[in-house]
């Protein structure tokens, strides 16, 4: 028993009284985290820094206190934006979604073959430079470009598909669409196709099946896809300046004007700050409905 | 206690339903999965498809749940052609061997499934939960989520789920298969009591043959595609069809010879012996046979030769194993020619042969089963 208890001892004392030996141990255990090291640095300089630097010149540029804030929340036209950039991340997530949904779906049903090939039509646009890919949506739609000379022959047209909320939608979710169809075919091939047959044996036609079974499962694909795009549509900037109109502007191109433009770096802040608080208001919003939705689910008899 | 039948349209006679198999075939592509199927399950009846994996019995039960169409043959649920139906208005309960709960439901949710694709009224379809759950002796479990329970009660969710509708047939592949030993002969007892309480028809797929005794009524030992043999535990184990039958089901002794038609019966001459059976084999003069004789049959004795009862086979043998098991004790022993054989000595008729020891094995001309011999079985069971 001694002999058994006695190896343990020495390790314990090293634990309760942590000598310079005790420290190295510490090192010795926990020397892979030194790994991330390196990538922290990079963050820490690169990202941590400048945000911060934007955050405080909100409240300090030119001069100490709220005035930047009182600025953007003066003029309607800055409100306008606002809103109007969120409205715009909203359609480009219920777009997105709707297009994807189905798409994903169709993944996981098809053989690996097929679905390897959908696959590759998802990312393919991924994998292309961004500016390509808006300057090529820019020769489709156009007023002299593809598809207005194509419904010109028609008679028809030409219809204000560039320079429009059209168009500028239209850029977006073609370069979001993976990062709905990713998170929604992850969660999507989890589920237990077995669960539908099992549903159908209990009385519950193939698309009773589906609504009851399949999509309640698939919900988490949803609420990450929709997040991703939902965030990533609120910082978009060369899509919306290459496609949409100057007149409807989004919140990252006035903030380039301000900051590139007339030197405003105060106001700038002031714009992230508000933009970076409204994002979290809305998650936080989201992420408490999700979980009501849970405890009520959990609460039911 | 058993739930009504929520609508009274065509009110059944009986609370199972007779189903008929008409010579039903599944083909994928070139390979044959069921192959020519005729069996009827009586009303009210426990019907196991025994077999070993791939042999068809589940794509057989996939055929009768209507997750499977039937590539050639018919198949009858009280008289009514049924292969045009679809699953989900078949009306027949289904046990998965994954249980095939909906994680995101409440038990209750999970149990009133079946009622409300039925447009059954809210309160009865609360009366009706609570008496499955009652029926499966899960009744404080309503509110709990299936990843909450252990694998034992998540089947026994499945199985009031599958019998809440009060289907007339209750069809379940290998429902017990991955759950541990203990729990499975709990199980087994209580699915019994479950099918006395129901009354509905019940046909259960298992590759255990201890299983597949303790519940049934009938079993349909499948085999290749094709139904071996059909009958009671006691026929099957008595009486087998076929060499494979003989072999799945239990322990025996094999004889392999010529049979040649003596008397009633035949004589059987194999290498080192030549034993005397009831039975005749197709093939007639001169045809390779096999006897099958079961283990509690069989004697070992090591009087004088002399004293054995003309009549009674006895062929010397010597004692290679042994194998203690409580209640009784099994022997192997080997034959002149290689053969092997199994005796089974009861708990207090214990012999004192040792490993080592010679002695004759003896039995009754009627306690063997003579059977076509099929050289293809022990690639199958080896």
């Amino acid at each position: 028993m001694a002999a058994l208890l006695s190896p343990v001892a020495p390790g314990g004392q090293a634990r309760t009284a942590p000598t310079p030996s005790g420290r190295s141990g510490w090192l010795a255990r926990h020397w892979p985290f030194l790994l991330i090291v390196p990538a922290l640095l990079v963050l820490l300089a690169v990202f941590v820094y400048p945000v911060a630097q934007t955050f405080v010149s909100a409240f300090t540029t030119p001069n100490p206190g709220m005035e930047n804030f009182s600025w953007f929340f003066g003029s309607s036209a800055n409100v306008a934006v606002l809103t109007r950039t969120f409205s715009t991340a909203l359609w480009s997530t219920l777009i997105c979604l709707a297009l994807a949904y189905p798409y994903a779906y169709l993944m996981t049903v098809a053989s690996p073959r097929a679905r390897a090939a959908l696959l590759l039509i998802v990312m393919l646009p991924f994998w292309t430079s961004l500016m390509v890919r808006t300057f090529a949506w820019l020769v489709l739609l156009q007023d002299t470009g593809v598809i207005n000379g194509f419904l010109g022959l028609f008679g028809v047209g030409p219809f204000g598909l560039v320079r429009s909320q059209v168009g500028v939608l239209v850029g977006m979710v073609q370069i979001l669409m993976p990062f709905m169809v990713l998170p929604l075919y992850s969660v999507m091939s989890g589920i237990d196709r077995r669960l539908l047959t099992a549903a159908q044996s209990l009385g519950a036609r193939p698309i009773v099946a589906l609504a009851r079974i399949f999509v309640p499962l698939s919900l988490p694909g949803v609420a990450a896809g929709s997040t991703m795009v939902f965030i990533t549509s609120l910082g978009f900037y060369v899509t919306p300046a290459l496609l949409g109109s100057p007149s409807e502007a989004l919140i990252s191109q006035f903030m380039y004007t301000q900051v590139s433009g007339m030197l405003m770096w105060g106001r700038g802040g002031a714009m992230a700050v508000v933009l970076f608080a409204t994002t979290l208001l809305l998650m936080g919003l989201l992420g408490l409905a999700m979980r009501a939705g849970r405890r009520r689910k959990v609460g039911a008899r | 206690m058993p739930v009504d039948r929520p609508e009274g349209g065509t009110a059944p006679t009986a609370k199972g339903a007779r189903i008929d198999l008409r010579g039903m075939t599944k083909r994928f592509g070139a390979s044959v999965a069921v192959d020519d199927c005729t069996l009827t399950v009586e009303p009210g009846e426990f019907m196991t498809f025994l077999g070993p994996s791939g042999s068809g019995k589940t794509t057989t039960l996939n055929m009768i749940a209507g997750f499977t169409d039937i590539s050639a043959g018919g198949l009858e649920i009280d008289d009514l052609p049924v292969g045009g139906i679809p699953a989900h208005k078949r009306d027949i309960g289904v046990v998965f061997q994954h249980y095939a709960l909906f994680p995101h439901m409440t038990v209750a949710q999970n149990i009133a499934f079946p009622l409300r694709q039925r447009k059954i009224p809210k309160a009865e379809r609360q009366r009706m939960v609570a008496a499955a759950l009652e029926t499966v002796q899960l009744p404080d479990h309503a509110a709990r989520y299936p990843g909450e329970l252990s694998g034992g009660q998540q089947q026994r969710v499945a199985l009031a789920r599958a019998i809440v509708f009060s289907p007339r047939v209750l069809l379940m592949d290998e429902p017990l298969g991955a759950l541990d030993r203990k729990l499975r002969e709990f199980l087994q007892l209580e699915i019994k009591r479950i099918h006395r309480e129901v009354g509905s028809t019940f046909v259960f797929v298992t590759h255990d043959q201890e299983e597949a005794l303790i519940l049934s009524d009938r079993i349909a030992v499948f085999n290749n595609a094709k139904i071996e043999q059909v009958g009671t535990a006691h026929e099957l184990y008595e009486r087998p069809a076929t060499l494979f039958v003989a072999r799945f089901l239990g322990e025996s002794t094999i004889l392999r010879g010529t049979a040649r038609p003596d008397g009633a019966g035949s004589t059987l001459v194999g290498d080192g012996f030549a034993v005397r059976t009831a039975g005749r084999v197709e093939g007639g003069e001169g045809g390779t046979a096999a006897l099958v004789v079961r283990p509690e049959r069989l004697r070992l004795t090591t009087d004088d030769p002399a004293g054995i009862p003309s009549g009674t086979n006895a062929v010397p043998v010597t004692v290679v194993e042994e194998i203690y098991l409580g209640a009784a004790r099994k022997l192997e022993v080997i034959l002149p020619g290689g053969a092997r054989g199994l005796v089974r000595e009861q708990a207090g008729a214990l012999s004192d042969l040792r490993v080592g020891d010679r002695a004759t094995l003896c039995w009754h001309p009627d306690d063997g089963v003579l059977l076509p011999d099929d050289p293809t079985i022990e690639r199958i069971f080896t």
